[in-house]
């Protein structure tokens, strides 16, 4: 057991690499990338569910930790981890990536290798970033992460897509420019990349404040573009309404947002609480912003793009509160955030491989026509909206009443016109896309409703949905231990005034529902 | 002390001038109408026995022979090793892609050899007339091969450019030389250092080294002194492309680094702003020019100069890490360049039909292996982590933040952004379909040895960037020996006097 526990990291961001090699070297026939790509990706996931079967829930610190030199100078070790901030994300994108495979599995239709090959390297990125513990290894994904993305979304970009690769890759890459330099004054100052001792060196204040500004600015300024946080949201909808719908559903919010809660506030707390007011006024305006764009746009993958803009500023809202429960809130908003968006993108996937058109305007109709899609589409945009008894209401509700009580009843009340506005764009989506009178597209296509293949990889995402709203205290208490740390040293180098919600506690929001 | 026969010191040297005079032997024996092919054969024979050469040399003493004119270290070694390195990859990419009918192979392939016989030699130099000589054996087989298509308008025009700068930039470094011989009454490196600063006439010191200066950074294709890069360029055949933009200049390095930091170590708070500046001003130029060029080739040569200044961001680094630096950076560069230019021969061909970034489109569709690779060595270029580009710029850049120049770091980076945005227009256009898929060239056939050329610049690439340590290790062992005072330093002004014999 002590072995697998060493080893199961490794395993778990290895396995897609391996898989992307065997899919390189096998003939691209008979589907054969694609059954190598899924059993990957479901063997992964099967891996990935080892680390919450065996996460010890009161043991602090990271976990299956493991820790060679990698490199003798500079010092980059290999070091990987998980904490309770980190682990539902690492299941999350295990689960992600075989749906990812099966929406792919009619969409993709030459080049496959490449595709999968691609697509499994963009795992292991994303692996990478989630369990690195060395920030050289972890901006060595980090950067790794963009380059199947970009290329994927040139290659297999509905209309323009090398125009949105190139946007996509700038705006990215460009802010981990200061990151990196960011990392090597770090080094260069410690003699360290490790995540865990600079985090005690800085707490011990062994920096100069005015430069460690700067580095803690720097890691921000990557963090924020990647969210994306307003007004640094410029590739967003490009993107969305170009990249493969396996990729889209990766892409925004998770990497950033991970890294902000563990690379920003765990590593810079002081410098993060003196920029928090400016990023509760960004997430604020971002919620209302993306929301109000979303209201007026005409094709669904860019509505789809507002409203993730709008529901990432709310987890942003979430961290930089500054309370233990915002924080909370803010992870498990992630995990729903990835559920219902992916599933939002598999539908919108599967009407646009049907009627070949992301203009709302041709759509109507459809619910009878195809009836399954119409009930799954109607539960992911309430799950999005944040119906209780539904993913989205629990983090919403431990956001806006952490902001409401902790924060600022300001800008939680702001905030939460955002939500009302969500429900005006998402269910007037669902009525003009499946309700109304049948509009000329919908006739004169013959009605294909949801196929058994796209159904088993729906059905699960729409059980987590009901499984995340209804038991939130399966996923919190490990979620809990992650954010603590962070939220602990932030209480250590604060006055007492600051001190925010001593007494709120975790299980209020599963009353809250009664 | 049991001396090292001089013999051993160049034996790299002198096992690649054999096999040059055996290849342009059996070219003149062999009858006029046998196929000249074999002769690449025997030249990457010869240059992989001058590798394993100059690796032996490693269980030698460091020091020099041969009069104290040529030293074996470390530091010659890795770019010994390098240099026959990147030669032999561009000997097996010609044996490929010289057409079967083209004249004169014997000649192209002894001329590659000669080439590297100059550019080892010049890495090994501790004496600056040798350097002189060494530079000029080089510079004279690479003019000459970047004419090698006579019969196009471009290729004698390269050569032609190439020969008059170049002979320019090379009558600087002899006019430094000639300066600093003056104002020390030596050329030996070593006394040299030594007996800078307390030269009388401090004057030509510092005129010396700003001419020496020129000369190299010419050499090197550093901004201001780059305008040759481009054109020669694009005129040259594009495997005498692979070696001309790494070979000459990771020996180029090699020579800067030894007058910077041997040489001249008293005077670097005045080459330090100096090399800072040109730092700059070669990334800069470099990537905003490439963002325009249309032609593949052109696009390249700007690359190089960009890289030639993150290169030289490495000599803000003080000492052992800046030359440590420097000379990974050389070697990652070399590998990811040599690697794209067979690339590049492959898809444009020899006579260069598709010279343009338009043309390119598709090619993943056209030719899995060769759009792969090519995105892959993008990747590097643009300095992506696990490729070799990647640890190249982070160790360039980590040792001008040691060495106090976080400025440097942050435009290279910055800069590294702006070269992104061309590498990867590469990139886009090349997973691009081609509308026009009737007039599409056919996909380039991959032989054996362009194969093995290619399999050994992926795998440098790739070692490079994911386990750099043992590379880095010779760096730094070769930084070392270029640091610590020379065992002649210790008895000045007799050292060029041959040491008396047992």
């Amino acid at each position: 057991m002590n072995a697998i526990n060493q080893s199961i990291l490794t395993l778990i961001l290895l396995l897609p690499l391996a898989g992307a090699v065997l899919v390189a070297l096998v003939p691209d026939r008979r589907k054969l990338p694609n059954w190598i790509a899924l059993i990957t990706a479901l063997v992964t996931f099967g891996l990935t569910l080892h680390l919450p079967a065996h996460f010890v829930l009161n043991q602090g610190g990271f976990q299956f930790e493991i820790n060679m030199p990698w490199i003798e100078n500079p010092a980059i070790f290999y070091h990987l981890g998980v904490d309770g901030l980190s682990l539902w994300l690492v299941v999350l994108t295990g689960l992600l990536a075989p749906v990812g495979v099966v929406a792919s599995w009619n969409a993709i239709t030459e080049r496959r290798k490449v595709f999968y090959a691609l697509f499994l390297v963009q795992q292991t990125a994303m692996f990478g970033v989630f369990l690195s513990l060395d920030l050289m290894l972890y901006y060595g994904f980090w950067e790794l992460s963009l380059v199947p993305m970009a290329v994927l979304i040139a290659m297999y970009g509905r209309k323009d897509g090398p125009k949105a690769a190139l946007k996509f890759f700038l705006f990215t890459f460009i802010p981990s420019a200061p990151l990196l330099v960011a990392i090597l004054w770090l080094y260069a100052r410690t003699g360290s990349f490790d995540f865990v001792t600079l985090q005690i060196l800085i707490a011990h204040g062994n920096f100069p404040a005015g430069p460690l500004c700067w580095i803690a600015l720097a890691f921000l300024f990557a963090f924020a573009v990647k969210v994306p946080i307003f007004p640094l949201h410029g590739w967003l909808a490009d993107t969305f309404s170009e990249a493969p719908v396996a990729l889209a559903m990766v892409v925004a919010g998770k990497l950033g947002l991970y890294s902000m809660l563990r690379f920003h506030i765990g590593l810079f707390p002081q410098q993060a609480l003196a920029l928090a007011p400016l990023l509760i006024a960004l997430a604020v305006i971002g919620v209302l912003y993306g929301a109000c764009l979303a209201l007026v746009q005409r094709d669904f993958w860019r509505l789809l793009a507002f409203a993730a803009l709008s529901h990432l500023s709310l987890i942003v809202l979430g961290i930089y509160g500054f309370t233990l429960t915002g924080m909370s809130g803010a992870v498990f908003q992630i995990l729903s955030h990835g559920v219902v968006d992916g599933a939002l993108f598999l539908l919108l996937g599967f009407l646009y491989d049907r009627y070949a058109s992301s203009q709302i305007g041709d759509y109507g109709g459809l619910a009878g026509k195809l009836p399954r899609a119409a009930t799954l589409f109607v539960l992911a945009s309430l799950a999005m909206i944040g119906l209780p008894f539904l993913s989205g209401f629990v983090g919403e509700f431990l956001i806006f009443s952490s902001t409401f009580i902790g924060v600022s009843r300001g800008w939680a009340i702001a905030a939460s016109l955002g939500v009302i506005l969500g429900a005006v764009y998402m269910l007037s989506l669902v009525q003009h896309l499946f309700y109304g009178p049948e509009s000329a597209l919908a006739a004169s296509k013959p009605a294909k409703d949801i196929r058994f293949g796209e159904l088993a990889i729906l059905a699960p995402l729409a059980v987590l949905m009901l499984a995340l709203g209804v038991t939130p205290s399966l996923w919190l208490p490990s979620i809990q231990t992650g954010v603590h740390p962070p939220q602990a040293k932030v209480s250590a180098v604060l006055p007492p005034s600051v001190l925010l919600l001593p007494s709120f506690s975790i299980p209020s929001p599963g009353e809250g529902q009664r | 002390m049991n001396p090292v026969p001089d013999i051993f010191r160049i034996l790299p040297e002198l096992v690649l001038t054999l096999t040059g005079v055996a290849v342009m032997l059996i070219d003149a024996t062999l009858p006029a109408a046998w196929p000249r092919r074999s002769l690449g054969w025997v030249a990457a024979i010869g240059t992989t026995l001058a590798l394993w050469a100059s690796l032996w040399q490693l269980s030698l003493p460091v020091g020099t022979g041969f009069y104290s004119t040529v030293e074996t270290s470390p530091f010659t070694v890795f770019f010994h090793v390098l240099i026959c390195g990147i030669v032999l990859v561009a000997l097996l990419l010609s044996l490929d892609t010289l057409p079967e009918d083209s004249h004169h192979q014997g000649e192209f392939y002894a001329l590659i050899v000669f080439g590297a016989v100059g550019m080892c030699l010049l890495t090994g130099a501790v004496e600056l007339l040798l350097v002189f000589i060494a530079l000029e054996i080089s510079s004279i087989s690479t003019y000459i091969l970047a004419g090698y298509r006579k019969d196009t308008g471009r290729g004698p025009e390269a050569a032609i450019k190439y020969f008059l700068l170049g002979s320019f930039a090379t009558g600087f470094l002899l006019y430094g030389i000639a300066l600093i011989f003056g104002a020390t009454g030596t050329t030996q490196i070593y006394e040299i250092s030594y007996l800078v600063p307390s030269a009388p006439n401090h004057l030509f010191v510092l005129a010396g080294l700003a001419l020496m200066l020129v000369g190299i950074l010419f050499k090197v294709s550093a901004a201001p002194f780059h305008v040759w890069t481009p054109d020669v360029y694009e005129g040259a055949p594009s495997p005498v492309v692979a070696l001309l933009s790494t070979a000459p200049k990771a020996a180029a390095f090699a020579l800067l680094l030894r007058v910077v930091y041997e040489m001249f170590p008293s005077l670097h708070s005045l080459w330090s702003p100096l090399l800072w500046i040109v730092a700059v001003l070669s990334m800069t130029v470099g990537n905003l020019a490439a963002l325009r060029q249309q032609n593949v080739k052109r696009m390249l040569a700007y690359s190089s100069i960009a890289h030639a200044g993150y290169l030289l961001a490495a000599f803000a680094g003080l000492g052992n890490s800046g030359i440590a630096a420097a000379s990974f950076y050389t070697a990652a560069y070399a590998a990811m360049n040599v690697g794209i230019f067979a690339v590049i021969t492959l898809v444009s061909g020899y006579d260069e039909q598709l010279p343009l970034v338009e043309d390119y489109r598709g090619l993943i569709y056209r030719s899995p292996l060769l759009g792969s690779l090519l995105i892959f060595f993008l990747v590097s270029l643009v300095g992506i982590p696990f490729t070799g580009g990647f640890f190249g710029k982070f160790y360039s850049f980590s040792a001008a933040v040691s060495g106090g120049a976080i400025w440097l770091a942050i435009i290279g980076l910055l800069n590294s952004g702006l070269a992104a945005g061309y590498y990867l227009r590469l990139v886009l256009t090349s997973v691009q379909r081609n509308a026009d898929r009737k007039n599409e060239a056919p996909a380039p056939q991959v032989g054996v040895a362009v194969g093995a050329a290619l399999l050994l610049a992926v795998a440098a690439t790739l070692v490079l960037g994911i386990v750099p340590g043992e590379v880095l290790r010779a760096a730094e062992s070769g930084a070392h020996t270029l640091q610590a005072p020379p065992p002649q330093a210790a008895t000045p002004g007799i050292a060029v006097e041959p040491q008396p014999q047992p």
